[in-house]
């Protein structure tokens, strides 16, 4: 059948299966919003405030369903405001198509009303790109763009659709799609026999995991794995939920916010088993010490991480959930009750000083965590609430924490829970928010009412860029450049203001009340938590350090 | 620091050059050189990149440059199974006592002469680079008023070609 372009995008898109796109109208894509009104029982289109909340809501649906997200913006300022959000999607292996409207071919180039390179600009940032440039191009290019953003280790796509494009026509056949097996690549027999045997002569095996077991939905054969080998397992910030929390194994996160347990273990262990990680700044922190006395196991899928950050031993290419299978079945049993009884001693080490009747941070995760038997969907911003949030909230399942990890995008919340939202309508969601980049984007407010999305903000108000000025407090003598907030925002009266319902905690005791009675009114709550601006997040390996000096408290911090 | 020499098949589109050379200057990889032309297929052209690092960037590099959508292929020239060629031309300020002993330089060169003015010459040479670089000192004397290359461009020797080749060759 014959189609205009902007049709065939839409046509393409249900052919993908997809059921939700976000965005937001202007010149360039009038076409193709004409083409979404007229298909608009077949796929919905979610109006955000700003072109970043649109980004961010079609990755935190991405993070949350599994699926490619799609967000839609115009030329010029449209498509600049997905950036951050592509950027954001990037750095965490996130698949996500990017689709903006530009000005007309003849108008490329010249510097038009509303032209900006876009291609150009997000090269760096996306797996790959395309300007179409014909219409008999475009259903082939967005059917390859899906591919590419599933295809081995994941990522944005975007799509540059010029105005002409988009009412120029052509025929249009509707095909069914295939998603992309990772199969083709070659995992060799003794590769897997070499790990396998690495493995069986460790006497202090741990396993660090991270976002790429997610990915491959490889969470069931990662828990098989520990279990078999009676190996420790410490998670990356985007590992959260890839083993349970709540397994006597764990033991938290690893890195510079890692846990003492996790960053001893790194460090004692003689084998590590990196599965899907990347070992990243934030994790390894001092190169040279490590898992100083461990010999290292890498599995991924995408080359290029092996030995990019550090040395392994062995590596083994391919779908971490295949690869993780075939390691499976040859494990021996072993004893290792030494080792984990040393590891299990560590977990206890993490105590934090007593807090009494302190309204903290650390209180209200736990009190979520426990009202909603770690069932919801927790979205983060980026700061001292996201560390607080992956270390006490006890996570037991993928794909339930949704943060920006490489980038670190403050103001990625509340559009990602959008997202989380609209691709689960069954799940609880929350945005754990600081004051700070709550602010950033706090206009999504109005997407989360209008669409009546049941979530729940939660905003650690400690009137301060808590993480910014922690480092200031450790490392820059106390002073508190710019980074104090004593803004005379009210947050309930803006949660009002949106549409919202508001609340604020002060106190300990009515912690567990506000958080049933915002659960059970199903609307789009924010809650206001007046925390201590002094509180920090422990542990913390400074900059520079090794694992091993990882300060677990303030005590700690004296006493050194 | 070690000089490598990679040979790249990419698919012939816009803006694939820029792919390349971004994720160069974006990851701090340094490039001598680089050349890129159209090959006996339609729609692949084959980049020679003259990188240097050492052997652990020069893994990073291939990889990162294989995860390119538009790169096909990406392998490592050895120079003992290669020959490498590099296109100069060099103008040279020349008067009535000295155009013949330049001439005479340019003889032994093999190089040819493509432009002759009233206080200059202008030469085209060919060699790999070594030999370009030994006949720009020897022009010195007599005064290079500019000089332009190609950057260098390779092919491995014997039958064989690049995509026909079954496994990349590992680093």
């Amino acid at each position: 059948m014959r189609l205009s372009g902007a049709d065939i995008l839409v046509e393409c898109l249900i052919e993908q299966g997809v059921d939700a796109i976000f965005g937001f109208p202007g010149g360039a894509v009038l076409n193709i919003y004409d083409s979404l009104y007229k298909y608009k029982d077949e796929i919905k289109h979610y109006l955000t405030s700003h072109e970043q909340g649109a980004a961010h809501a079609a990755d935190g649906y991405a993070r949350a369903s599994g699926k490619v997200g799609v967000c839609l913006a115009t030329s010029g300022p449209g498509a600049t405001n997905l950036v951050t959000g592509i950027a954001t999607a990037f750095m965490d292996s996130i698949p996500l198509v990017a689709i903006t409207g530009n000005v007309a071919l003849n108008l490329l180039g010249k510097d038009s009303f509303q032209e900006v390179d876009i291609a150009g600009i997000t090269m760096p940032i996306t797996k790959h790109n395309f300007v179409v440039r014909k219409v008999e191009e475009l259903a082939g290019i967005v059917r390859k763009a899906f591919h590419i953003a599933k295809q081995g280790r994941p990522g944005p796509v975007l799509i540059d659709i010029p105005k002409d494009i988009t009412v120029q026509e052509c025929e249009y056949e509707r095909e069914s799609i295939n998603p992309p097996k990772n199969n083709n690549y070659i995992i060799k027999d003794e590769d897997i026999a070499q790990a396998v045997a690495f493995i069986h002569h460790a006497e202090k095996p741990m396993i660090y995991a991270g976002g790429g077991v997610i990915a491959a939905e490889a969470a069931a054969e990662l828990y098989e794995l520990a279990v078999k080998t009676n190996s420790p397992v410490t998670l990356s910030l985007m590992g959260m939920g890839a083993f349970p929390a709540t397994h006597e194994l764990y033991t938290g996160m690893v890195g510079m916010h890692g846990t003492k347990a996790s960053n001893l273990a790194v460090t004692q262990c003689d084998l590590l088993l990196a599965v899907g990680a990347r070992f990243s700044d934030r994790v390894i922190s001092k190169l040279d010490r490590f898992a100083p006395k461990a010999k290292i196991i890498q599995i991924d899928i995408d080359e290029a991480e092996v030995n990019k950050n550090i040395r392994v031993a062995h590596h083994i290419i391919g779908d971490v959930k295949e690869v993780l299978h075939k390691i499976n079945q040859g494990i021996q049993p072993k004893d290792r009750s030494r080792w984990l009884r040393y590891v299990m001693e560590l977990k206890g080490q993490n105590g934090r000083e007593g807090n009494g009747d302190e309204l903290t941070p650390e209180y209200i995760l736990e009190q979520i965590s426990e009202l909603t038997g770690g069932e919801a969907l927790i979205c983060t911003e980026v700061g001292q609430h996201q560390i607080w949030t992956a270390q006490h909230y006890k996570f037991t399942k993928p794909r339930s924490l949704i943060t920006s990890g490489g980038l670190g995008t403050m103001g990625f919340g509340l559009g990602a829970a959008i997202g989380a939202s609209i691709a689960c309508p069954g799940k609880r969601v929350f945005n754990i928010a600081g004051d700070g980049s709550f602010r950033m984007n706090l206009n999504e407010l109005a997407t989360a009412v209008e669409y009546k999305l049941p979530i729940i903000v939660v905003i650690m108000n400690n009137h301060a860029l808590g993480m910014v000025r922690q480092w200031q407090s450790m490392f820059y003598d106390k002073r508190y450049s710019q980074t104090t907030l004593d803004r005379k925002t009210d947050f309930v009266k803006l949660a009002e203001a949106f549409g919202a319902v508001g609340y604020n905690l002060t106190a300990k005791k009515e912690v567990a009340p506000v958080l049933k009675e915002a659960l059970a009114l199903n609307r789009t709550v924010v809650i206001n938590c007046e925390i201590d601006r002094e509180h920090k997040v422990w542990p913390m390996v400074p900059p520079g350090a090794a694992l091993e000096d990882v300060i677990v408290g303030e005590s700690d911090l004296i006493r050194n | 620091m070690n000089r490598h020499i990679l040979s790249v098949l990419v698919e012939d589109q816009s803006g694939v050059l820029a792919r390349v050379s971004s994720l160069f200057s974006r990851r701090g990889y340094n490039i001598d050189s680089l050349s890129v032309g159209r090959t006996e297929n339609p729609g692949i052209s084959r980049m020679t990149i003259v990188v240097r690092g050492d052997d652990h960037i020069l893994e990073q590099i291939i990889k990162q440059v294989k995860k390119l959508i538009n790169v096909i292929k990406v392998v490592r020239l050895e120079p003992e199974c290669s020959v490498f060629r590099e296109l100069a031309l060099i103008k040279v300020r020349t008067d009535l006592t000295t155009r013949a002993s330049v001439i005479e330089v340019v003889d032994i060169f093999r190089a040819n002469i493509v432009d002759v003015a009233k206080d200059s010459l202008t030469v085209e040479m060919t060699g790999d680079e070594d030999k370009i670089e030994a006949f720009v000192n020897l022009m010195e004397s007599y005064g290079v008023i500019e000089i332009v290359r190609t950057g260098l461009t390779a092919i491995q020797r014997g039958h064989q070609a690049l995509h026909e080749q079954e496994n990349m060759e590992e680093v």
